[in-house]
């Protein structure tokens, strides 16, 4: 009997909670298991429909109690435990060996449900009421900074894409992804994951391609708020870090680290969440 | 300039006629001027810097006279320090870094923090009088606000030296090192406080530039710290212009950059702090919006309007430069304001009468006076506090313009001072819109007697302190610091320890 | 007038601010003179007697011996059964008699009984009536019953100066002192009165304020220009100094007469000359040379 035929899929940008092309219809070649793929390559004018989709999406999600904002993270754990074949098999073909795949994907669910349980808890932790001296109820506390951008390293795909994200997505801000051009596949899949998770479309936007390409674009784009950016190349972090002043973004800068970094505990934290809110403090008058 | 009445206004008040009273007393009632005086201390001819420990010359001699800016006199002349003083002082903060204060024990840091609050507090008139000497600001404001704030601030951040570990739970906070701080002239001494307190709590050594025009109590604190025995070049103060803060924040040997000023130059410094990897916090400009509705407190928010705009001339960064009106109210907003700002009592800011003081300088009164002429050849009606303004000296009529556009100068640029721009809004909606249409967030205003919709609007807000039916309140406990390009970080309370410890993640 | 609410933390801050006026020298002189012309010399005890009164009327008629150029006080404020003496003792001089009415302090009768008390006040040559309002009713939200029983008194007690006690202490709030300004004013009052005196605390610059604020408001709507009394606990020349900047600064130098400010006191009067005489000489003073009146 003849073998048959497998579907080959299609590696889509991931915008607006829809998958598409790149706007310009460019594509990047990649050798995944032996076999040349195409992966869209994301453009200027792709980052540019991402950010509008982040803060499109940002209101909604900011606006979600945080009990909700939990479920839903919580969600995409679960959507990816029950796919983590196909996460394994992802890696797998990116070149991990078999316990490599299984323990990437194991820390990556572990650190979402690890977040998840942060989203109600991050404003308690964050917040101070404070005691000032006049007759003032006085209160400190946090809010999401808006739509952020994302530089992740290129290793390791999956869990450092997972943990720069999902703390800075879980205290209600949006973010546009400059994916690593290394492992398209990883992101990809991950994009299938938040599309059936819950999470309103435009919260998580993940772009392929070169990050070179677009991380400067989105760095200077005048509606990010932050810019958060791993890197191996201090020239290419400075210029982005520079491009960032223009409106003042907040900007975690860092060189890549060891890939053996990711998979510890401080690769987890309230630290990774508080660099992208916004502490306000409000005053009102306590009289009658 | 009269407000026309658009309300029927009550019968004249009749003449008095039935009790005996002297002429003189029954014309309008003046207060005598009421000068603070000053005779127990004197401004010396000249000052040196402030570097490790000592009272120094600045290495090429210069210096430059400072003002006061209500009478255009010279009341001392100052040091401008340059690339070397710069140098000289950075070395004594790394000194002072890596022998004392590293290694002291985070109580005896809590102690000196704590004598300093002391100092401020005993020598409070003193350094009042010289702020509004030197700044231009009512004594009311220097005495009764600014003096008693700065002390509170070293007051409440001594007490966290020795507690840091309750500060930042689960982790270990450790000082960065030698911070370069760059303070503006609108409140010269407050926010020295603000900079030096916290970097001092948290284990820094600092170098405090203060604004050009404004120097003298930042050299009066440098001799209260002297006097308070604090081991030399833990703080060093540098006076000098934009070329001595460009040369502090470019020293290779910073670890650390705080600076409160214009965005302008915050971007610049940003830039410069993006190339070094040097941590830096920025607390910016604004153009806070006032959000007036129909529900209001009325009398309330009017006095709140005049306080977020009148205060210190204007000059201040969180000033509410914007006011948005529900368009059920404006009628009553507006006249209300036009009758108040006719009761404002602008001169000598040593008159312990004054509400508002002198603009800062030449300058700064060269840039509120293009601008409100802008807003005049926009065709905005314009309203001030018809008043005399003194001969000499640098003056601005507490100033209001009405249907003002968005798009209008007045609208979009800060003044940084006393001058008001009047907008209305039909909705809730329309009203969070407009005040989150700008580039800045540092501060926002929102009067309403309902609760419920305070705690709406407030969220919705961008916006790093929202005032609730108050304005321009401060508090050393109270986090303070801007969103966009207000700026980053926080100075204030938990919050405003952060950015003088180390990053959390490398040493977590 | 759209409704408006008080913010209690504003209105002490904005009254905050004003006490710390700093006021010397010529403008203290011409303050404290005016307080001198705007007060209510008051005695309402129940030891009051004939003669207690008639030399209170001496004082208000003659505030200095030593000063003939002072100014004689606005009124003196007595019990109805006073008013035939003081006004006797006041006769050919431009010192008003006010009688506190309406079964003052309580005004917990019936209407009947206080406009009889009024009504006997007015035949007994009272030119000012100072009645009070009834709380009860307004605290258990009878508003219209207080707004009605103030015109009563109003149209009983023409053509005497009517000024409506609010009783300021026992409302609660500003709010609740805001509205009966509004009651008591729109009810025909010519002056709104901050307290009997009977209860503390009495007269007090927030207070002051938020009537200062209404009574403006009030004429801004295109009602009648209305005045204010405080009353109770101003015993200083440097208190009544701060109430005499708040109605400088809330309505304007034309409400610094007796025609529209009035304060109501006993021992303020002798503070303020000696603080007068201390301007003159330089000197502090002593009591025991100020007639205990």
């Amino acid at each position: 009997m003849a073998q048959r035929l497998s579907v080959r899929k299609t590696l889509k940008l991931f915008i607006g909670g829809s998958f598409v092309r790149s706007e310009s219809g460019r594509t990047f070649a990649c050798e995944l298991a032996g076999q040349t793929v195409h992966a869209a390559r994301a453009t200027r004018k792709d980052a540019r429909d991402a950010v509008r989709a982040a803060r499109a999406a940002w209101a909604g999600w900011r606006e979600r109690s945080a009990y909700n904002r939990g479920q839903i993270v919580y969600r995409l754990a679960e959507i990816m435990e029950t796919r983590r074949d196909q996460f394994e098999q992802a890696l797998g073909i990116a070149g991990a060996s078999a316990t490599a795949a299984q323990r990437e994907v194991s820390a990556s669910i572990d650190r979402i449900v690890w977040y998840a349980g942060w989203c109600d808890k991050i404003e308690q932790v964050l917040s101070t009421k404070n005691p000032v001296a006049s007759p003032h109820f006085n209160v400190s506390s946090p809010e999401p900074t808006g739509v952020v951008a994302v530089v992740p390293p290129p290793a390791p795909a999956l869990l450092a894409l997972v943990s720069t994200c999902v703390p800075i997505v879980c205290s209600g801000n949006t973010v546009v992804v400059a994916a690593s051009h290394e492992d398209p596949l990883a992101t990809i899949t991950f994009a299938e994951a938040v599309a059936t998770a819950d999470i309103p479309a435009g919260v998580i936007n993940l772009l392929t391609g070169y990050a070179a390409e677009i991380a400067p674009t989105l760095a200077a784009h005048m509606d990010v708020n932050a810019l958060d950016v791993w890197s191996s190349d201090g020239e290419f972090i400075e210029k982005l870090a520079e491009l960032a002043t223009d409106n003042l973004k907040r900007v975690r800068r860092h060189a890549a680290p060891r890939e053996i970094f990711w998979s510890g505990a401080k690769a987890q934290g309230l630290d990774w969440i508080e660099p992208f809110v916004e502490i306000k403090t409000v005053w009102h008058p306590a009289g009658v | 300039m009269k407000r026309p009445k658009t309300r029927a206004k009550g019968k004249n008040v009749p003449a008095v006629t039935r009790v005996t009273l002297a002429p003189s007393d029954a014309a309008s009632w003046q207060y005598a001027p009421a000068p603070e005086t000053y005779d127990y201390f004197k401004i010396a001819p000249r000052y040196g810097l402030f570097i490790g420990g000592k009272w120094v010359a600045p290495k090429d001699g210069r210096r430059f006279p400072t003002l006061n800016p209500a009478t255009e006199e010279v009341l001392t002349h100052v040091a401008e320090a340059g690339p070397a003083d710069v140098d000289r002082a950075i070395k004594a903060a790394r000194n002072a870094y890596e022998r004392y204060w590293r290694r002291c024990s985070p109580q005896t840091r809590a102690k000196y923090l704590f004598r300093i609050a002391r100092a401020i507090t005993e020598r409070s008139r003193e350094l009042a009088v010289l702020e509004s000497l030197n700044g231009g600001k009512p004594i009311r404001e220097s005495r009764d606000v600014d003096i008693p704030l700065a002390a509170a601030h070293f007051f409440y951040y001594a007490g966290w030296a020795d507690k840091l570990e309750w500060a930042f739970p689960n982790r270990h906070p450790e000082p960065l090192g030698v911070a370069g701080q760059i303070i503006p002239w609108n409140f010269p001494l407050l926010m020295a406080a603000w900079k030096i307190a916290p970097a001092l709590a948290c284990g820094n050594t600092v170098v405090l530039k203060p604004a050009e025009t404004t120097p003298l109590t930042a050299l009066w604190l440098a001799e209260i710290i002297e006097q308070a025995d604090l081991p030399p070049g833990v703080v060093n103060v540098i006076t000098g212009g934009g070329d001595t803060g460009a040369a502090l924040v470019r020293h290779p040997d910073l670890d650390k950059v705080a600076f409160t000023g214009s965005t302008e130059v915050g971007k610049q410094i940003a830039i410069q702090c993006a190339r070094l990897r040097r941590p830096v916090t920025l607390e910016l400009g604004g153009k806070a919006a006032n959000i007036i509705f129909e529900d209001a407190p009325m009398d309330q928010a009017v006095e709140g309007i005049i306080n977020g705009i009148f205060f210190n001339q204007g000059h201040v960064c969180c000033a509410g430069s914007r006011l948005l009106v529900q368009e059920s109210a404006i009628e009553l907003v507006v006249d209300k304001l036009y009758r108040r700002i006719q009761s404002l009592r602008v001169g000598p800011p040593l008159d312990k009468n004054t509400d508002v003081g002198a603009i800062n300088s030449k300058a700064q009164l060269a840039k509120i006076d293009e601008l409100a002429r802008s807003g005049e050849q926009a065709g905005r009606p314009r309203y001030q506090t018809e008043c005399a303004l003194p001969s000499r000296g640098y003056w601005f009529r507490p100033t209001f313009f009405t249907e003002v556009a968005l798009s209008d100068r007045i609208a979009q640029e800060e003044i940084f001072g006393p001058v008001l721009s009047v907008m209305t809004f039909r909705t809730p909606d329309e009203a969070v819109e407009k005040a989150n249409n700008t580039r800045y967030g540092l501060s926002a205003g929102i009067w309403t007697d309902k609760g419920s919709k305070n705690f709406k609007i407030a969220a919705q807000l961008r916006a790093g302190v929202v005032w609730g039916n108050t304005f321009n309140k401060f508090d050393p406990s109270s986090a303070f610091g801007g969103y966009k390009e207000s700026g980053f970080g926080r100075e204030g309370g938990i919050f405003g320890l952060l950015p003088y410890v180390k990053d959390r993640w490398r040493s977590a | 007038m759209p409704p408006t609410t008080v913010d209690a933390v504003g209105l002490e801050e904005r009254a905050g601010v004003l006490s710390t006026r700093s006021i010397k020298k010529q403008a203290k002189i011409q303050g404290l003179r005016l307080a001198i012309a705007c007060m209510d010399l008051t005695t309402l005890e129940g030891k009051d007697t004939t003669e207690r009164v008639r030399q209170l009327c001496g004082k208000a008629l003659r505030p200095d011996p030593d000063d003939p150029s002072l100014p004689s006080v606005a009124a003196v404020c007595v019990y109805p059964s006073f008013v035939r003496t003081a006004k006797a003792a006041l006769a050919e001089s431009p010192v008003k008699v006010a009688a506190v009415a309406t079964y003052f302090p309580s005004g917990q009768t019936d209407l009947a009984v206080k406009l009889e008390d009024a009504t006997a006040a007015c035949q007994a040559g009272a030119d000012e009536i100072d009645m009070v309002i009834d709380r009860g009713a307004f605290l258990a939200g009878r508003q219209r019953e207080v707004a009605d029983e103030i015109a009563r008194v109003r149209e009983a007690t023409r053509p005497a100066t009517l000024k409506v006690i609010l009783e300021t202490a026992e409302l609660g709030t500003y709010d609740s002192i805001r509205r009966a300004s509004w009651i008591a004013m729109e009810s025909g009052a010519d002056f709104i009165k901050t307290s009997t005196g009977k209860v503390q605390p009495a007269a007090t610059l927030p207070v002051a304020l938020v009537m200062l604020e209404a009574i403006r408001d009030f004429e801004y709507d295109g009602g009648r220009p209305v005045g204010l009394k405080v009353a109770g606990g101003v015993r200083t020349a440097k208190q009544a100094l701060q109430y005499l900047v708040l109605v400088k600064e809330t309505l304007g130098d034309e409400y610094l007469s007796p025609a529209r400010f009035r304060i109501g006191a006993s021992s303020l009067l002798n503070d303020v000359l000696m603080q007068l005489s201390k301007e003159r000489s330089g000197a502090y003073q002593s009591e025991d040379y100020f007639t205990k009146d």
